[in-house]
């Protein structure tokens, strides 16, 4: 049994740590071309993100989006579904949270209140979320063209909504929210002072813990897995399929846009157009990365958190979309490592070969 | 040629602590049909995937036509004339037969797909060798046993001159396999050298000139066909005597053991199907009107040349297909239009014919895939209680012998044969009144076999109401109270077993004959 768990653990281990080491190679060729030492550079890098306990809990406050919506990913793609909607999920969610944080009078006392915004934000979740679901259930509506085209009606419906309605002048955001807000780690850790870290960093490592445990300790995440894994397997035990998918696409969104209160209810306590910047779309590297594992999203939102936050070491030394060139390179080594992007691609392969 | 095409010696292949083959041997003469057979998990498989290279042995040498070529590739293997035609198919269900036959050496016209020629090519190909299928249709649209073909014809396109065949026969009906004979005799008159891995040694003795056995991974006899007797090939594969009934002994000449029944059947019917239609996936109607009962204690044997509508029969049942007319009960209950849980509620148990696309979770362990369906059941305060399933798990896998005898490994590491028990302990080891079984013993060996039909016996004495379909004619004869053939969507004729042989059945299989449900 011990030896099994070794295993399984070398197996889960192994192709990330030698798709670092790729990629830390072709970092060095990219660096020496810019003329710069990459010692020196990937030295920079780790200073600003771990070296400091403001960087640090940058990366910590980074995890917390990526984590929340690498989540989101992951589930779905438990399911057997990829989810390319969480971009719009975390701005759905973050909107939801901010509404509901605006509405409430100052008064309410938090711990009413937070949960209240957490709610709205999972609501608003779980419909931007299940709707896909549903509209393949019922329709057969293929949930990746779904989710892409939500990206789009949502966030241009958001920035609608809050450009004509709803900004505070000369600005692109809402008004601040009078109740909700959560308070930052740094006044627990002093040191952290000055970083956006933030309570939600507990409540996604809590998401995550839960995300284990329904999937690998219920009925529900058996059978989730099960349709995944082997849909006419999973049917033909009595497993209904579709109603997994409905479910799944739904917990999902209401992963991802939790991750939208890291931003509203723990940082700028409004929403702002524009505030995910692509984090729905890296999350979708982080659930692969973290092979679907909510753990392993944890330790890939943690490492993709690093790589940005000590990206921002390093502009002075090469140019900074390095750092986004290397974050590719890191996408590309780990996909082509995790054991099912390699399955599928010999998979495909001996189809053609045979 | 003197020397011989195929010569492999103290093969050795591990996966991790599994040792598929240890100082497995092969030799092949030129110009013959070479049978290897031996138990699920024997190790024949992992041979030939060495011999077709698709994977290294660990040590041991493979010679082809007297070159040393230990490790080669597959596409050397393709380039040498060794071609494999895979138990399960490699093909491409979008593409037409034609496009899949050629591809990878896809005729051209200047940079282009030459579509007509393909079509040509492949069209004389089919004339010439017999194998008969429409070469402008869409694999997906195809029977089992068409897509078998096509996987055949692939490999000839090919120009193989060696050809494995990986247990060909599974999926043909008996008229099918006479054609493939047929062709493989023409085959080998013409130079080819074909070595056949098969469970079915009536088959090893029909075709074969030389045979090999293998067991637990090693070879452990080599003997000319014409010398031998299928109960000695039996008794070197299992390395003991075999217990089959009647008709299966004709064929594998094991000792007797007569299928007796204990009880006769009894009472109202349990499963009643009445005028049952069924469509398939492109609306076609594939069962046409269906009616029978079956009673407490009572096998119902449904017989046909595949792709007569015998798997859309089973899934209605089962509710895994819409129900365009008619109805099902089970019990008295109405199930026409139940869920799939509520019709495993109602009683319905069910082996599906295609334990890798339905019966088993692949990657999940042995453990899990025991309470497949029944994860509530297993489950407190809505945590799955690990402790149970593991219990349930050793229990059953004591009660219906699946090796290796542990929970914890994926169902996809297991053996066919094994595969197939998990399956049958999961539906059979839990309480039911209906049984579908469908291929029940597909592709598994004679050892399992023997086991599968003995649960069903047992199952038909306990009181159940067994429907069984089999494209293996003597299983049905063997097992059933009552036979059936299916063609068309219909029943052609129902007799009792007594009446039932394969001469009085054949012109009904093949739509030579045809009556009224009797």
């Amino acid at each position: 049994m011990n030896e099994s768990l070794l295993r399984r653990a070398e197996e889960a281990l192994l192709p990330p740590i030698v798709a670092l080491l790729i990629a830390l190679i072709l970092g060095d060729v990219l660096i020496l071309l810019f003329g710069e030492s990459p010692l020196h550079v990937y030295g920079r890098m780790i200073e600003g993100a771990w070296g400091n306990p403001y960087g640090f809990a940058q990366v910590l406050y980074k995890t917390t989006t990526l984590t929340f919506a690498g989540l989101g990913i992951a589930l779905a793609l438990r399911a057997g579904l990829f989810n390319i909607g969480a971009e719009a999920q975390l701005a759905a969610g973050a909107f939801g949270a901010a509404v509901m944080g605006i509405i409430l009078p100052a008064a309410t006392p938090a711990l009413l209140a937070v949960p209240l915004c957490l709610l709205a934000a999972a609501a608003v979740g779980f419909l931007t979320g299940g709707l896909p679901g549903v509209l393949k259930t019922k329709f057969g509506a293929h949930e990746v063209i779904v989710t892409i085209m939500l990206n789009f009606v949502i966030l241009a419906l958001l920035n609608w909504v809050i450009v004509e309605h709803l900004r505070v002048a000369d600005t692109l955001h809402t008004a601040e929210i009078r109740a909700g807000a959560v308070p930052r780690l740094s006044e627990f850790i002093p040191a952290f002072h000055g970083s956006a870290a933030n309570v939600t960093f507990l409540f996604a490592m809590a998401a995550a813990v839960w995300c284990w445990w329904y999937l690998f300790r219920t009925p529900g995440g058996y059978a989730l897995r099960a349709a995944g894994l082997q849909p006419e397997a999973a049917e033909y035990s009595g497993i209904r399929v579709g109603r997994v998918w409905m479910k799944a696409m739904a917990l999902a969104g209401v992963l991802a846009a939790l991750g939208g209160t890291n931003f509203v209810l723990g940082y700028k306590h409004y929403y702002e157009d524009g505030f995910t910047g692509g984090s729905g779309f890296l999350a979708i590297a982080v659930a692969i990365v973290g092979r679907n594992h909510p753990f392993g999203v944890v330790l890939a939102a943690f490492f993709f958190a690093t790589l940005s936050q000590g990206g921002l070491a390093i502009h002075a030394l090469v140019p900074k979309q390095m750092v986004e060139v290397l974050q590719g390179v890191v996408i590309l080594a780990m996909a082509a490592s995790v054991p099912e992007v390699q399955r599928a691609i010999r998979g495909a392969r001996k189809a053609v070969a045979a | 040629m003197s020397s011989h095409p195929i010569r492999m010696a103290g093969i050795d292949k591990s996966f991790g602590p599994v040792r598929a083959n240890r100082g497995a041997s092969l030799d092949v003469a030129p110009g013959e049909i070479h049978a290897l057979v031996g138990e699920n998990g024997a190790g024949k498989s992992t041979l030939m995937k060495i011999l077709g290279g698709l994977i290294r042995p660990d040590a041991g040498t493979v010679e082809v036509n007297g070159g040393d070529v230990t490790g080669w590739s597959t596409s050397d293997a393709i380039a040498a004339g060794v071609g494999v035609v895979h138990q399960h198919f490699m093909l491409v269900p979008t593409l037409t037969v034609a496009e899949n036959v050629v591809l990878g050496n896809e005729p051209k016209r200047g940079v282009m797909f030459d579509r007509t020629r393909a079509l040509a090519d492949v069209n004389s190909l089919i004339q010439r060798t017999g194998l008969i299928v429409p070469a402008d249709r869409r694999v997906a649209e195809l029977s089992v046993g068409e897509a078998q073909r096509v996987e055949i014809l692939k490999t000839l396109y090919r120009g193989a001159k060696i050809l494995i065949l990986d247990e060909p026969t599974a999926v043909l009906s008996p008229p099918d396999v006479r054609e493939l004979w047929t062709v493989l005799r023409k085959l080998r008159d013409d130079g080819a050298t074909i070595v056949l891995i098969t469970h079915r040694l009536d088959e090893v003795i029909d075709i074969s000139q030389t045979i090999t056995v293998m067991r637990a991974g090693a070879t452990v006899g080599r003997m000319k066909t014409s010398e031998t007797t299928p109960a000695e090939i039996a008794r070197a594969m299992i390395g003991r005597d075999v217990v089959l009934s009647a008709p299966l002994r004709e064929a594998v000449g094991g000792s007797a053991a007569t299928a007796e029944h204990a009880l006769a059947p009894v009472g109202a019917a349990v499963l009643e199907v009445t005028d049952l239609a069924v469509n398939d996936s492109r609306r076609v109607r594939v069962v046409d009107g269906i009616s029978f009962a079956i009673r407490p204690g009572e096998v119902l044997g449904i017989a046909g040349v595949e792709g007569n509508g015998q798997t859309e029969l089973v899934e209605a049942i089962a509710g895994l297909r819409d129900i365009v007319g008619g109805s099902i009960s089970v019990s008295g209950r109405d199930i026409t239009r139940a869920t799939v849980k509520e019709r495993r509620e109602a009683g319905i148990a069910h082996v599906p014919e295609d334990r890798h696309r339905r019966g088993l979770i692949l990657e999940y362990s042995i453990a899990e895939n025991l309470v497949l369906g029944a994860q509530q059941e297993f489950s407190r305060y809505g945590l799955l209680d690990g402790d149970r399933i593991e219990e349930h798990a050793r229990e059953q896998i004591g009660k219906f012998d699946v090796r290796p005898p542990s929970a914890a490994p994926a169902a996809r590491t297991l053996s066919g044969g094994n595969q197939q028990k998990v399956v049958i302990a999961r539906e059979m080891g839990r309480s039911f009144t209906v049984l579908l079984a469908a291929q029940p013993t597909r592709g598994v060996d004679v050892g399992a076999i023997e086991f599968i039909h003995r649960q069903i016996r047992e199952a038909r004495d306990a009181g159940k109401a067994i429907l069984l379909v089999s494209a293996e004619l003597n299983e049905v004869l063997a097992l059933s109270d009552k036979v059936a053939v299916m063609y068309r969507g219909k029943f052609a004729v129902t007799l009792p077993a007594r009446d039932a042989t394969p001469e009085v059945l054949g012109p009904y299989m093949t739509g030579g004959k045809s009556r009224d449900a009797a």
